[in-house]
């Protein structure tokens, strides 16, 4: 591993200062479950690594059902399924922070470091797209706030500029008859790569028969997360029926632009995105209250 | 009248069936269990020795180049480096074959393995190695060392190996043909056959004939400690070695040809050994090691591989592929089977295609048969030995033609194995009459018990498949090679025990166990160790499931010699003859006199000379083993994921000294297997460059895609073993993939042929055959 130097910042302007001054040969550190494996590996180089684990406004976690969920960008994920309240209002955002990793991972990784890292296997990203989450920035210009699926936009990349931090990630409340899930296709158990992820999250009328909202994202199966509108739109206004929900894994199938790699085939994981999509759908509209026949 | 030392010495010819042990089959704690539980226990990687510097190895990142020239300057000129090495610094060898362990080395291949010298032959190859006052200060410096390659096209599997035109690994290869030499230059190393019988007249008898062509990728041990070795080079020209090794004699024996020195000349440390499955009976670092102390002025190096350099710098086992065409009457008698298989050897020829061949057919009766193996090399690491070495994809096909012959015929799988098993008096398909072995035993252990007899479990979802699949392995083992002890009674009454065997799967708890039932005394009064090179006799390598077998019998030997002793001293104190004197579970008596041997110890005292005993044996013994497997598996047709629902291992290990170790060698050796079979595979692309050299991404089964593996232990006392002891450690990775595959079909009616079979291969064979179901 190459040397470099360890800043452990105390204020946001002090780590947006750095930012701006190093450019590229600076990192911000969340838990360094990323970060910590590129640089040993020698994957990325940098000068210095900003620790912002110190600034208290982004270790803040806080759910209010008028107002939502705010997750600070160094808040790890054992933190979000620990807190009961969240983890009953948002099971599909649980079902992807307890799967990144294992228990020793989640003690440490965050999702703000999951988004930033911009990978496209992200499990947190899909399902966050899912539930309509969006993404606090600041810079020495101010904030600006960023819609989770436009925040990506190629392995590694994302839309921060120079002197850019991610602050943390907002969730909407949760209304009535609402439901999401996350699932994630690996070969083993655990401890994998996505071959392929599916966020799925559903809104039903007060009848729980009908679908009024619906929102599908994709993993693994493009250059970065993906987030299918045409899928969820397809369900709008229709009763909910194994007919339906398959068509929306149909259209989901058709926005996904596999490739081929050492984790599975282009044409496995097309099919693979239906049959998650499906599955997702299903378990995202038993939780918004759905009851089968 | 017989004293008991005769009685127990005619023993060892006659039955031990009837045999009552104290201490054999009990489970004492292990000798070395504190310290590996507290983390005292040293490894390899722990040696720190003073002005220590660090090594680390520049590796090929082409799959098959020349080497067009090689400049260490910029290198050495990096501040903190202190030597750097090529293959110029090693002696050319002479292409001599010689047998190391339980396989054959090319002493120039060897050496071009560890620093390649005209050519590199895969990704990972080694090429040279530098040495630094600091691990990054030689990371660094292995930037700076300027290689240029001329790359050449690569060949990854033995078919693309074997095709005419294809690229030319080892231009001076030629194949051995049945014995003779060919004429020119090919990538097939060797051509073998075994046959009997005729295959016409029995594949004419035959009701039913099923053929198959399999295919299996390329496997790693896996083992948790990746390879390190420590040298100092002294000014007195006299090496020491620290290393994880499965063999410290092997090891010196192997650095002393590379370095053209005489064995004497090295001394090699074994460190506790963090596994090796086979891997570890071949050297990588320790003459590298050596030769940066010898040119950076006699300092100590070390150098470690990363995991990345384990995959790809060491040897894994064969990728291969195998066809299998087998005919059986209506009555399920096989009555003719053929079977080609082509081994991949890596970079340099020794594929162990010759035990495949062994294990494909020998657990069965077989008239007429006939078995073609071909040895190929292909840009990738040179093989390893690996648990039983080319024993599971042999399995895999063989166990997976058998039962679908079975399922043809209607026949239970189990009565199928019965009617078609092997015992004593048959001969193996490879020649030798078959001893007392235990296959039917586990046959109808395996067929009684609570697993084969209870009905499959429903799906745990709706939708997905369950199906159960049974296939059995035979391993010939290793029961020969040379094991030397010494044994020395303590004055307090205990003894020590000093061995070369590495314990690495509690062999030292075994042997002192063995030396405990001998004396009569309790594991906890016996000290084993295992001591370097100058310090005990030749031993060969633990591998080839010897240990227990041939150390156990040197061990066994020397105790004979410890009681005799303790006689003859006991006649001296009571002034009698030694041949009026007993001895018999730890008590040495003469007709009013009786001592117990801790008591006699302490008289005997240091004074009147040690009570000593060194042994050297080579037993070349028998032990073939045997098991039988049981698996349920449920299958998401949709995903093509296979999950392992419970498993069942039944094998015939003679008699199982400690069992729980027993049953953890079989417990391993089926998770291992299970590993294979689902998921574990190098990835190559098209460059021939290995892209998941990762624990990341070769996926090695974890805690949570394995169900507890009951271990069912058969005992067939081994005749040729003083407790009957066979080897266990290898044949419970025969059986698996073969298992799990049945089980497959079982549940979806698809006959896998690939391995691993992972989701993308079953789903692949879901959608090819999904409308040819049975
Ligand atoms: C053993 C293991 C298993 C894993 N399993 C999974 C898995 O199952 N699924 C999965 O998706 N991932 C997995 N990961 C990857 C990793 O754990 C996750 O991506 C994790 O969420 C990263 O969070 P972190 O806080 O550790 O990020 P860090 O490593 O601290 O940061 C990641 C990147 O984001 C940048 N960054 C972090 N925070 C900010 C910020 N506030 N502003 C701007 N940039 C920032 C960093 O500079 C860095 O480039 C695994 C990693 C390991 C080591």
């Amino acid at each position: 591993m190459q040397a470099f130097e360890y800043i452990p910042a105390t204020t946001v302007k002090e780590a947006i200062a750095i930012l701006a001054r190093e450019g590229e040969q600076a990192r911000v550190l969340s838990g360094g479950t990323d970060l910590i494996v590129q640089l040993r590996e020698g994957r990325r180089k940098v000068r210095a690594v900003i620790d912002i684990k110190q600034i208290p406004e982004v270790n803040e976690l806080s759910y209010d059902p008028a107002t939502g969920l705010q997750i600070g960008a160094a808040v790890p994920c054992y933190r979000i399924y620990g807190s009961p309240a969240i983890a009953a209002a948002y099971p599909g955002l649980i079902d992807a922070v307890s799967l990144i990793g294992g228990v020793q991972i989640q003690g440490r990784a965050t999702l703000g470091g999951n988004l930033c890292n911009s990978s496209p296997a992200a499990d947190s990203i899909p399902a966050l797209i899912a539930h309509q989450a969006s993404a606090l920035v600041m810079g020495e210009n101010g904030e600006r706030r960023i819609p989770i699926e436009e925040f990506c936009i190629a392995p590694g990349r994302t839309q921060l500029q120079r002197g850019e931090i991610l602050l943390s990630i907002h969730i909407p409340p949760v209304s009535p008859y609402s439901g999401g899930a996350y699932l994630r296709f690996i070969p083993r158990n655990e401890m994998d790569i996505a071959v392929v992820g599916v966020g799925a999250w559903v809104a039903l009328d007060q009848s729980g028969t009908t679908i009024t909202a619906a929102r599908i994202a994709l993993g693994a199966v493009a250059p970065t997360p993906l987030y299918v509108p045409e899928s969820g739109a397809g369900l709008i206004g229709k009763l909910v029926s194994s007919e339906t929900v398959a068509e929306a894994a149909t259209i989901a199938q058709a926005a996904a632009r596999p490739i081929t790699d050492m984790r599975g085939s282009a044409q496995q994981r097309s099919h693979l995105v239906g049959v998650l999509t499906r599955r997702a759908l299903h378990i995202a509209l038993k939780r918004a209250g759905y009851k089968s026949a | 009248m017989e004293t008991p030392v005769a009685e127990q010495a005619k023993a060892t010819e006659v039955s031990v069936e009837e045999r009552h042990y104290n201490i054999i089959g009990t489970r004492p704690i292990r000798h070395d269990g504190a310290d590996k539980v507290t983390g005292k226990a040293l490894y390899g990687a722990d040696v720190r020795l003073n002005g220590m510097l660090y090594g680390k190895v520049l590796r090929s990142p082409h799959a098959h180049a020349r080497i067009l020239s090689i400049d260490v300057s910029r290198a050495l000129a990096l501040p903190g480096v202190k030597a750097v090495v090529t293959s110029a610094d090693l002696a050319t060898l002479d292409s001599v074959v010689s047998r190391v362990g339980e396989g054959a080395v090319n002493w120039r291949y060897l050496s071009n393995n560890i620093l390649a010298s005209d050519k590199v032959l895969y990704h990972g190859h080694a090429v040279a190695a530098v040495a630094a006052t600091s691990l990054n200060a030689a990371n660094e410096a292995l930037n700076l060392i300027d290689v240029q390659y001329e790359p050449l096209p690569c060949v990854i599997t033995a078919v693309q190996a074997m095709r005419p035109g294809a690229p030319i690994l080892l231009q001076e290869l030629r194949t051995n043909e049945l014995g003779a030499r060919g004429e020119i230059p090919t990538n097939i190393a060797s051509h073998d056959q075994n046959m009997r019988g005729d295959l016409e007249r029995g594949f004419a008898e035959a009701a039913v004939i099923v053929e198959r062509e399999f295919t299996t990728g390329i496997v790693h041990q896996g083992y948790i400690e990746p390879h390190t070795a420590t040298a100092v080079w002294g000014t007195d020209d006299q090496i020491t070695i620290w290393t994880s090794t499965q063999g410290a004699h092997d090891a010196r024996r192997q650095v002393a040809e590379v370095l053209q020195l005489p064995v004497s000349r090295i001394k090699v440390i074994p460190m506790e050994i963090g596994g090796g499955f086979g891997g570890k009976t071949v050297i990588y670092l320790e003459p590298v090691a050596a030769l940066l102390s010898w040119k950076s002025g006699n300092r100590p190096v070390q150098v470690t591989m990363s995991r990345f350099e384990v995959f790809a710098g060491t040897g894994p086992t064969s990728s291969s592929v195998i066809k299998v065409k087998m005919g059986s009457a209506s009555d399920g008698r096989i009555t003719a089977a053929q079977v080609t298989m082509a081994y991949a050897a890596g970079a340099f020829p020794g594929s162990p295609v010759g035990g495949a061949m062994s294990v494909i057919l020998n657990a069965y009766r077989m008239e007429n048969v006939q078995i073609d193996g071909y040895d190929v090399v292909t840009n990738t690491p040179r093989v390893a030995a690996y648990r039983a070495p080319g024993g599971t994809n042999a399995a895999f096909a063989s166990e997976s033609v058998i039962d679908e012959l079975a399922c043809k015929l209607g026949i239970d799988p189990l009565e199928m194995r019965r009617i078609n098993g092997a015992k004593e008096g048959d001969r193996r398909v490879d020649g030798p009459l078959i001893r007392r072995i235990g296959y039917l035993e586990t046959v109808e252990k395996a067929r009684a018990s609570a697993h084969y007899q209870s009905p499959l479990p429903a799906p745990s979802t709706p939708g997905l498949k369950v199906g159960r699949g049974v296939a059995s392995g035979w391993w010939g083992n290793w029961p020969g090679g040379t094991s030397s002890v010494s044994v020395i009674v303590n004055n307090d009454g205990t003894v020590n025990l000093i061995e070369g065997s590495t314990d690495i799967g509690g062999s030292r708890v075994a042997m002192a166990m063995q030396l405990a039932e001998t004396l009569g005394l309790q594991a906890a009064d016996i000290k084993p160790m295992v001591v370097d090179t100058d310090s005990v006799g030749y031993n060969d390598v633990t591998a080839g499931s010897r240990t227990t077998y041939s150390t156990g019998i040197a061990v066994h030997k020397a105790g004979l010699s410890i009681i005799q002793q303790m006689r003859e001293r006991a006649a001296q104190l009571w002034d009698v003859e030694s041949a009026s004197v007993d001895y018999a579970d730890g008590v040495i008596s003469s007709k009013d006199n009786h001592i117990g041997f801790k008591e006699l110890a302490r008289k005997v005292g240091d004074g009147d000379g040690n009570v000593v005993a060194s042994i050297s044996i080579s037993p070349n013994g028998d032990g073939v083993a045997l098991a039988t497997h049981i698996v349920d598996v449920e299958v998401d047709e949709e995903t093509g994921k296979v999950q392992i629902l419970r498993y069942t291992a039944v094998q015939d290990v003679g008699t199982a000294i400690h069992p729980a170790y027993v049953e953890g060698q079989i417990q391993g050796g089926a998770a291992q297997g299970i590993g294979w079979a689902l998921n574990e595979e190098y990835v190559y692309d098209q460059q021939g460059r290995l892209l998941n050299g990762s624990l990341l991404d070769y996926s090695i089964p974890t805690a949570l895609d394995l169900p507890m593996i009951e271990a069912v232990i058969v005992e067939v006392p081994n005749p040729t073993h003083p407790f009957g002891v066979r080897g266990v450690g290898e044949v419970p990775i025969v059986p698996p993939a073969g298992a799990v595959a049945n089980a497959i079909a079982n549940a979806t009616g698809v006959r896998m042929t690939v391995l691993p079979m992972s989701p993308q291969h079953v789903l692949e064979a879901l959608w090819t055959q999904g409308n040819e179901r049975v």
